[in-house]
């Protein structure tokens, strides 16, 4: 009866909806030094996100340095000639500004968010640093311990985050994202001076960065700033198309353990390499994306939700996750946090049994349509953030994407059908190419 | 070069900030008020409830009640199971948040426009008419208790419970928002009635709404969605003083990194200098670059990721607060500079310079906050908490403006108390006794 009811609340919701996402101005050029434009307009307020970012992350470091292009986004808030002694963010924030930067595997971006009319001067400076960037041996020692203190908060003081990392390295034999993007301790304390300069001066070139402007501006006016700040510098020479390492088959599904005190709640979670969205062809990606969503996405109403937490009351949580945006194949993943006295063997035994059921009993079209309407509703909510939409581009076009790929992913993901997930779930968990972990307390003695 | 200076120092415009001026008093037919401000462009309505008492509320055998009961709201409601609402919630496209705090409970919603009427009349079966059944009480004790013990083991969390215990021994400050093992197993359905009759009230929620609604729209909404809460909410918990020392505590934990927390007493928020001392720790310890702890602890040592310091109001009682990681081995270090750095304000207040520069960040960044709906919603809704006035918002920058270095000064010395400093540190500090 509910369901009835759902279905046709479905049927009324989708049409206009699907229509009003697509409202987000987007505007996008390219400049002649091949630096590409994004404009992305939000009238709400005199504010505007301004963001260069740049298709280099740590997937594309050389072996042995891992860590160094985290380390040198930390290292481009050091100085310039025109901006030097780390001046870049007080003058930011001398003109009301707040700014940052991040990096993974695959990029590595800058930002500031700040007051409409302050817009010249934030490609002013970033363009400066672009190419001007001037470093000593102090500052990059001083950082170099920043840096190194920035991975025992977010790896080492964090078992999670530790065996992630391990996970990782076992789920890509050959592939650099089998390399955290903070890099490997041992790694990271060598790096030099050196290091940082020929990655910057080998990556950081107009022809290898996105700019993407969104906020209370003109595309026009934007574009004419563009090529004023921008357009003068000089693209770089040594830039190619990116390709890295690939894996080859992969003919052993890999299991690991991993003990450690500090765990509470120990899980199983198991991920499969997966092949990520590619531009003009993401049908697969959207696939996976919904057989996330169907089987681990939303808390209790999801098929592993409703199986292992309501029915079966023998887990604190479960979920399954992909995104499809990387620039190489990356995983998909699901994971259950069984209750205390549940071995985590059971726990893995109830995840496969679920997804079992899934691949022999299909998907329900209630779930499905549900899921569709979420996402359909995610789009009106992600016009609410305007860094959010800024990000949502330029992670696309450093992951390989474009701007119209982008456009369409929502019409995509609504049109999936119940076929191609169950397509997309029996070629790609396949378990010859997965990674099972158990995160676990501190190990008995005598097991 | 010249060029990027000459800009940079460029005096602000004040930015017109929207919501100053588009900020709309609606009161409903029952007398429910909220703040809105209309913003039409996404057709979606953002809303935040903070209904003012939480968790401190909990009696001490019953510690932990208002945090499970809060978690309980949407786990079965007015005849829909749990997985019947969330169902519904889905297809409607609905977002729903609750969340315990302290001095409050909170309930953060956002609304598609097109399913506005169905999506208040879920949210209020939530709000007025949860089920608290026994499956679902017994599946959301056991997600939090996987808390609590996650808690016992995360340095972060031991930190900062380990401070609150030496701050409020005797107060319901000191005790952790999601009680204890103990306590959370004593606690049953009953208990979840209870602490809801006492939390959630039309007398005691502040409202902030922005979107895709009229005022008219909105007044009927509100007595649709709240109407049938009580109207004789009280706040039974006392005013408290911190008990405070310059000492260091220090809890061994197993861990390569030391978590630094460090307190002493702060300003309330309805304290004529609150403002001033605001200016004060954005210099000292704010998200600025060029605070004075993030110069000496991060840039010119690199002795930590990350440190800052804030203000903490609460209803009872204030305090000013901060937090750092360091190595074990660096950790001692970084905290004689955050002492001395205390001492060094408390004896020679900030410069004029610094004034201006912190008056230019903070005006300017101010409009910044209000970059979305949701998120301008929980300002409107913070600043009734905070007891500001509608004007507040348009005025907050000239206010700043108006700081001088004697104000600054003379709060200064009032404000700061090294030889109230304590900081709780653990893990394996090395050189850091008790």
């Amino acid at each position: 009866m509910r369901k009835v009811i759902g279905l046709a609340l479905l049927a009324i919701m989708l049409g206009p909806l699907a229509a009003i996402a697509q409202q987000v101005p987007v505007t996008s050029y390219r400049l002649n030094n091949g630096m590409d434009v994004v404009v992305i307009e939000d009238h709400r307020a005199p504010i505007v996100t301004h963001m260069v970012w740049y298709r280099v992350g740590a997937a594309d470091e050389p072996r042995g340095k891992s860590g160094i292009a985290h380390f040198l986004e930390h290292l481009m808030f050091k100085g310039t000639e025109a901006v030097p002694d780390g001046q870049f963010s007080p003058i930011v924030e001398a003109n009301g500004g707040n700014d940052n930067a991040f990096t993974t595997q695959d990029f590595t971006a800058y930002f500031q968010q700040v007051a409409a009319d302050r817009l010249p001067l934030m490609m002013e400076m970033e363009a400066d640093r672009m190419r001007g960037l001037v470093l000593d041996d102090q500052a990059m020692l001083t950082e170099l311990d920043v840096v190194l203190e920035e991975r025992a908060l977010r790896t080492d003081s964090d078992p999670g985050a530790l065996f992630s990392e391990q996970r990782d390295a076992a789920q890509f034999l050959n592939h650099p994202y089998g390399t955290p993007t903070i890099g490997w301790p041992n790694e990271v304390e060598k790096l030099t001076l050196q290091d940082a300069l020929d990655f910057y001066h080998h990556f950081y070139a107009p022809n290898n960065a996105v700019l993407v402007v969104a906020g209370d501006v003109q595309p026009e006016a934007v574009l004419a700033l563009a090529q004023y700040y921008y357009g003068p510098l000089a693209p770089s020479e040594g830039i190619t198309k990116r390709v890295r390492p690939e894996e080859p088959p992969q003919r052993a599904a890999r299991r690991l353990v991993y003990h450690d005190p500090r765990v509470a709640s120990p899980y199983v979670i198991r991920t499969y390499l997966a092949p990520n969205r590619r531009a003009g062809d993401q049908r697969q990606a959207a696939a996976l994306s919904l057989l996330a969503d169907v089987l681990g996405g939303g808390g209790i109403t999801s098929l592993l939700g409703q199986r292992l937490q309501i029915e079966e009351d023998i887990a604190l949580a479960s979920g399954a996750f992909y995104s499809g945006l990387s620039y190489d194949p990356d995983t998909f993943g699901m994971y259950v946090v069984p209750k205390p006295g549940v071995p985590l063997e059971e726990a893995e035994a109830r995840m496969d049994a679920t997804l079992q059921y899934l691949l022999e009993n299909g998907v329900d079209p209630a779930r499905l349509a549900r899921s569709k309407a979420t996402l359909l509703a995610d789009e009106i909510y992600a016009m609410d953030s305007q860094r959010g939409l800024a990000q949502r581009y330029g992670a696309a076009l450093t992951s390989g994407l474009t701007v119209e790929d982008v456009a369409v992913w929502p019409d995509i993901l609504q049109a999936v059908t119940e076929d191609e997930i169950l397509a997309a779930a029996r070629e790609v968990l396949d378990i010859r190419h997965s990674v099972t972990g158990y995160l676990m307390g501190q190990e008995e003695t005598g097991q | 070069m010249i060029r990027i200076f000459t800009l940079a120092f460029v005096l602000l415009a004040a930015l017109p900030l929207r919501a100053a001026t588009d900020i709309q008093v609606v009161t409903s037919p029952k007398g429910i008020t909220a703040w809105l401000v209309q913003e039409p462009s996404i057709p979606m309505v953002s809303f935040e409830f903070v209904f003012q008492g939480g968790a401190a509320q909990d009696a001490p055998d019953k510690l932990g009640a208002t945090n499970l009961m809060m978690g309980l709201l949407e786990e079965g409601a007015g005849g829909l199971s749990a997985t019947e609402f969330a169902q519904r919630a889905d297809e409607l496209g609905a977002r729903f948040g609750f969340d315990a705090g302290r001095d409050s409970v909170s309930v953060s919603a956002s609304m598609l426009s097109r399913n506005l009427s169905e999506s208040v009349a879920l949210l209020r079966l939530a709000l007025v008419e949860p089920t608290f059944g026994d499956v679902a009480f017994e599946r959301v004790r056991g997600q939090v208790n996987s808390i609590i013990r996650s808690n016992a083991t995360d340095p972060q969390a031991i930190a900062g419970q380990r401070l609150r215990e030496i701050l409020f021994p005797d107060h319901p400050y000191g005790h952790p928002v999601e009680g204890t093992l103990d306590t959370v197993a004593t606690l049953t359905p009953a208990d979840m009635r209870i602490a809801h009759r006492h939390a959630l009230g039309r007398n005691n929620v502040k409202i902030g709404v922005v979107g895709d609604i009229t005022p008219g729209a909105l007044a009927l909404l509100l007595d649709d969605l709240l109407g049938d809460l009580p109207d004789d909410i009280k706040d039974g918990v006392p005013d408290v003083q911190p008990v405070l020392t310059a000492d260091t505590t220090v809890v061994e934990f197993d861990t390569p990194q030391s978590v630094a927390v460090f307190a002493q007493p702060g300003l309330k928020r309805d304290d004529p200098d609150y403002l001033v001392a605001y200016v004060l720790n954005h210099i000292l310890g704010g998200r600025s670059s060029s605070a004075r702890l993030n110069v000496e602890v991060r840039e010119k040592r690199g002795l930590t990721y990350g440190i800052s310091s804030f203000l903490l109001p609460y209803q009872h009682t204030a305090l000013y607060m901060g937090h750092f990681n360091s190595g074990n081995d660096t950790v001692a270090e970084a905290v004689g500079i955050v002492r001395a750095e205390w001492a060094k304000i408390a004896a020679d207040g900030v410069t004029a310079e610094e004034l201006a520069t912190a008056k230019r960040y903070l005006t300017g960044a101010y409009a910044l906050r209000f970059d979305g709906n949701a998120k301008i919603a929980g300002i409107l809704a913070g600043s009734q908490v905070a007891g500001l006035p509608l004007s507040y918002i348009a005025e907050r920058n000239d206010l700043v403006n108006a700081v001088t270095v004697e104000d600054m000064n003379h709060v200064a010395a009032r404000l700061y108390q090294p030889e109230n400093l304590h900081f709780v540190v653990v893990g394996q500090p090395e050189g850091l006794g008790e």
